[in-house]
């Protein structure tokens, strides 16, 4: 096991390395560079400017500044951001808290509605329940997620004025309760992807382990059908469910890009829109190599779950 | 029910199925998976339910045990057990039956024990279902259960997990499974199909040990008559859904009454101990030259954790003949599938040198071999995976040859001659895989590799996945293909009464290594190395044939190749 890790964190080390240096490049390439829009700044001269870049350092070689950041990113400083000046760490510690309350609320009902829907469209295939979930989920699936949004807001907030239309909270309450009257909608909008992406997988995973002929040993010893789909059933079909949960944890913490801009909800997502839209380049690369880490541990994640309840793995 | 009131079980009778017809759902090639099947199991005998795949004998099994798929109804006939009719039994009262009266074990030792869960919990889950015992004593009897069915060190044994254990162990845990509430009827259904000779012989020894002991009544599922001969105390043979011969065991198996039971005996492979008559002298130069070949298997990675290092192949030498066959012949696990594979260069050999035609292409590149491809071609075991289901035979046939530069209309000439040589009609060329059986699957393969006429087939249990009666019959293929052709032939298989059909020499594997190497003649009757005489001892039903008439070849003359 411990070989397995050092294994697995000496190949994520390399792939965090290529990751920051292609989102390095890449943000490097876009038209302006990182103090464009100081340049319509009647307040500022190209001097200001050229005095502001030395100052960065940004008239350095592209490289350069590559290391500079990466060694002060391994030192922990993780740059500071050009809209406040305020360090990196703290701008993504100000968001993160609010996508995690969305994203950890509609996830953890996602995963939960998904998986009833999914076990109880394998148990009765071909049943009116079974063809009512499937095309549901495709309904779910290719209508996009602002539609779903806009239209939410339409009907609870603007006809039944039941739910606010965004924001986290309302200015001068900030009550647990205020907290969660402003999450039901944004979290209810996007949980209906996830719930169809997760009752798909876990409908296929459920019948192929029906399908397994330990299920017929176990019919044959006379178990009880409902012990046979909780004991071997269930447990067999979420093993792969488990890669699956750990590949939604990155998108837990970096929030949802298009319903958080609906619902103006000050998650991650909206942080890395705006940054992008101010040249913000220490913010943006903070966020991009986070979700980077995010995307390895959720896999390093899952890989360890794995191979703590399947005994081929942990034993094998 | 239909039926009329049946005559009530005599005492000595523990299992009665009158009449039993079940409705397979329009569409399906045939009405009835099984019609009007009547037959009665003693108490304290075996019974053999024998027939070839589609006959309807696995259906006839769960129908007794109540596990028909929903499509499939029981539409009359009646099922007696205990005074009871079966058929026609709530969902409830079914499954209280199952593992408490009857038991049942099945084909695939691999796939039908949970891999999450240890044997132990596995064994104590048939108790808990029918709440017998407290978890203390269900445990206690969990461990005397692995030492009844001869596992080793039972206690361990409790916490393993199914993943641990070989082909042969786990059919034990089956077995241990089905005897922990003490069934009346334990119904096998080809609980040996799936495992080696050794293995095989070592489980139906079991089950015949315990069956005595315990005075339990068994319905033996099989295809293979020569596992008949070996436990059976009476038969019921079936063909298409129908029971068309029945009796004692000696009665049907020394003289079957009818001609499909005859047929199937005939079929079946039996040990010959005489030696093929080759269709040419062999010439002086080997086609195939092995010397000292070696592939260890390493796993684990090189920089972190455990390395795990298995030898298959441990320096193999052999020659081999235009024109003639090699069987290669072990257990799973002795190497016999690597060679296999290096010898057609879908694995690199460690060392040693592979001579074919006189160049070593051991050490040749993938480049520098592809010319040599053709020439070396392989059939393989499972003509169900083999043959990709989105291409027509057609393509399957014609894709290699013109990869290697044949004319598209060249190679679906040849394509279609070589269908109709291998048995299949014109037809053949413009359907899906799917659209054929298991044998006519595997004379596509056969098909598919004779496209590059070849010098060497490598056909790897090209028959096992096959019924006895097709096996004889591609047997009969590849051995009129050798004589027209002049190919050279490796032929391995676990399985060697079929070794004995198709070879001119025989190699035998034990552990990545040639424990011994001669003509059918010696391996067979006069085996040299312990291993041999040890698997020659464990086939099934030549006991009572070869065993004791070491040199009367006469009663297999009938069978034998020539």
């Amino acid at each position: 096991m411990s070989g397995f890790l050092l294994n697995r964190l000496s190949q994520s080390i390399v792939l965090l390395v290529i990751v920051s240096i292609i989102g390095f490049t890449v943000l490097n390439l876009m038209p302006g560079g990182p103090l464009a829009q100081f340049g319509l700044d009647p307040g500022m001269t190209q001097k200001d400017v050229e005095r502001l870049a030395t100052q960065l350092g940004l008239n350095r070689p592209l490289w350069i500044q590559y290391l500079d950041w990466a060694w002060r990113l391994l030192q922990g400083d993780w740059g500071h951001s050009f809209r406040d000046g305020s360090s990196v760490l703290a701008v993504i510690g100000r968001h993160l808290l609010a996508t995690l309350l969305l994203m950890g609320t509609s996830t953890a009902l996602a995963i939960a509605v998904g998986t009833w829907i999914g076990i109880r469209g394998a148990t009765h295939r071909y049943s009116l329940f079974d063809y009512c979930a499937t095309i549901g989920a495709m309904v779910a699936l290719s209508v996009p997620t602002f539609w779903f949004g806009l239209i939410g807001i339409y009907i609870f907030t603007l006809k039944l004025g039941w739910v606010p239309a965004g924001n986290m909270y309302t200015i001068g309450d900030g009550s647990v309760l205020d907290y969660l009257h402003h999450l039901i909608l944004p979290s209810l909008v996007l949980s209906l992807v996830h719930v169809a992406i997760w009752s798909r997988y876990m409908r296929t995973a459920t019948l192929d382990a029906l399908s397994q002929d330990f299920v017929k040993t176990a019919r044959a010893k006379g178990v009880s059908e409902r012990r046979i789909l909780l004991k071997h059933v269930v447990g067999n079909a979420l093993l792969p469910m488990i890669t699956l949960a750990g590949m939604q944890l990155p998108s837990i913490l970096t929030g949802a890009l298009v319903t958080e801009t609906v619902f103006t909800w000050p998650g991650m997502g909206r942080l890395f829109l705006d940054s992008l839209g101010y040249s913000d380049y220490p913010v943006v690369m903070g966020l991009l190599i986070f979700s980077a880490i995010l995307v390895v541990l959720g896999n390093l994640i899952a890989d360890i779950v794995i191979a703590t309840v399947d005994p081929r793995i942990r034993l094998g | 029910m239909a039926s009329a009131p049946q005559p009530l079980a005599s005492e000595d009778v523990a299992l009665a199925v009158r009449d039993l017809t079940v409705s397979l759902p329009a569409g399906m090639e045939r009405a009835h998976a099984v019609e009007n099947v009547s037959f009665e199991l003693k108490r304290g005998q075996i019974l053999c339910i024998i027939g070839e795949s589609g006959s309807g004998k696995s259906v006839t099994a769960n129908a007794i045990m109540g596990l028909l798929p929903k499509s499939i109804r029981v539409s009359s006939g009646a099922i007696r057990l205990q005074g009871m009719d079966l058929v026609g039994l709530s969902p409830e009262s079914l499954r209280d039956l199952r593992g408490r009266v009857v038991s049942m074990i099945f084909q695939d030792p691999l796939s039908a024990l949970n891999p999450l869960m240890t044997v132990g919990a596995q064994i104590e889950e048939v108790m808990a279902a029918h709440r017998m015992g407290t978890p203390k004593s269900r445990r206690s009897r969990a461990i005397e259960l692995l030492t009844e069915v001869g596992l080793p060190d039972p206690p361990l044994m409790y916490h393993q997990y199914p993943f641990r254990l070989s082909g042969g162990q786990r059919q034990r845990v089956m077995i241990a499974m089905a005897l922990a509430l003490e069934p009346a009827i334990l119904i096998a259904d080809e609980p040996t199909t799936a495992l080696d000779v050794t293995t095989q012989a070592q489980i139906l020894q079991l089950i015949r040990d315990i069956q005595r002991r315990k005075g339990m009544s068994v319905m033996f599922i099989t295809h293979d008559f020569g596992v008949v001969a070996e436990i059976a105390d009476s038969v019921v043979v079936m063909e298409k859904g129908h029971c068309v011969e029945q009796g004692s065991a000696e009665q049907v198996l020394k003289s079957p009454s009818h001609l499909y039971t005859r047929r199937l005996i005939a079929a079946v492979p039996h040990l010959t101990g005489k030696d093929r008559v080759p269709a040419e002298a062999a010439a002086a130069a080997s086609i195939l030259k092995v010397e000292c070949l070696v592939k260890t298997y390493r796993s684990g990675s090189a920089l972190f954790g455990r390395r795990r290092i298995v030898p298959a192949v441990n320096g193999v030498s052999f020659d081999l003949s235009p024109g003639r066959t090699l069987g290669v012949v072990g257990e799973s696990g002795s190497g016999k599938s690597s060679l296999g594979r290096l010898l057609i260069k879908l694995l690199d050999s460690d060392s040693g040198s592979i001579l074919f035609e006189g160049r070593d292409v051991a050490r040749l590149s993938e480049a520098e071999f592809r010319p040599v491809r053709p020439k070396i071609q392989m059939i393989f075991q499972d003509p169900f995976a083999s043959l990709n289901p989105r291409s027509t035979v057609g393509q399957i046939l014609t894709v290699g040859p013109i990869a290697h530069g044949v004319p598209h209309k060249a190679a679906c000439e040849q394509a279609r001659e070589l269908l109709a040589h291998v048995g299949l009609d014109a037809g053949t060329f413009d359907r899906y895989p799917h659209e054929f059986s298991g044998g006519q699957r595997q004379r596509i393969g056969i098909a598919r590799a004779l496209m590059f006429k070849p010098k060497l087939l490598i056909a790897d249990e090209a028959v096992s996945a096959l019924d006895v009666s097709i096996q004889a019959q591609i047997l009969k293929l590849l051995d009129q293909i050798q004589r027209e052709t002049g190919v050279s032939m490796i032929f391995i298989t676990h399985d060697l009464r079929v070794a004995s059909q198709i070879c001119d020499e025989i190699a035998v594997m034990h552990r990545g290594q040639i424990v011994e190497h001669g003509p059918p003649s010696q391996i067979f009757l006069n085996p040299k190395s312990a291993y041999t005489r040890e698997l020659v001892a464990a086939i099934p039903g030549e006991q009572q044939s070869s065993a004791g008439a070491v040199g009367s070849q006469s009663t297999l003359a009938g069978h034998s190749h020539k």
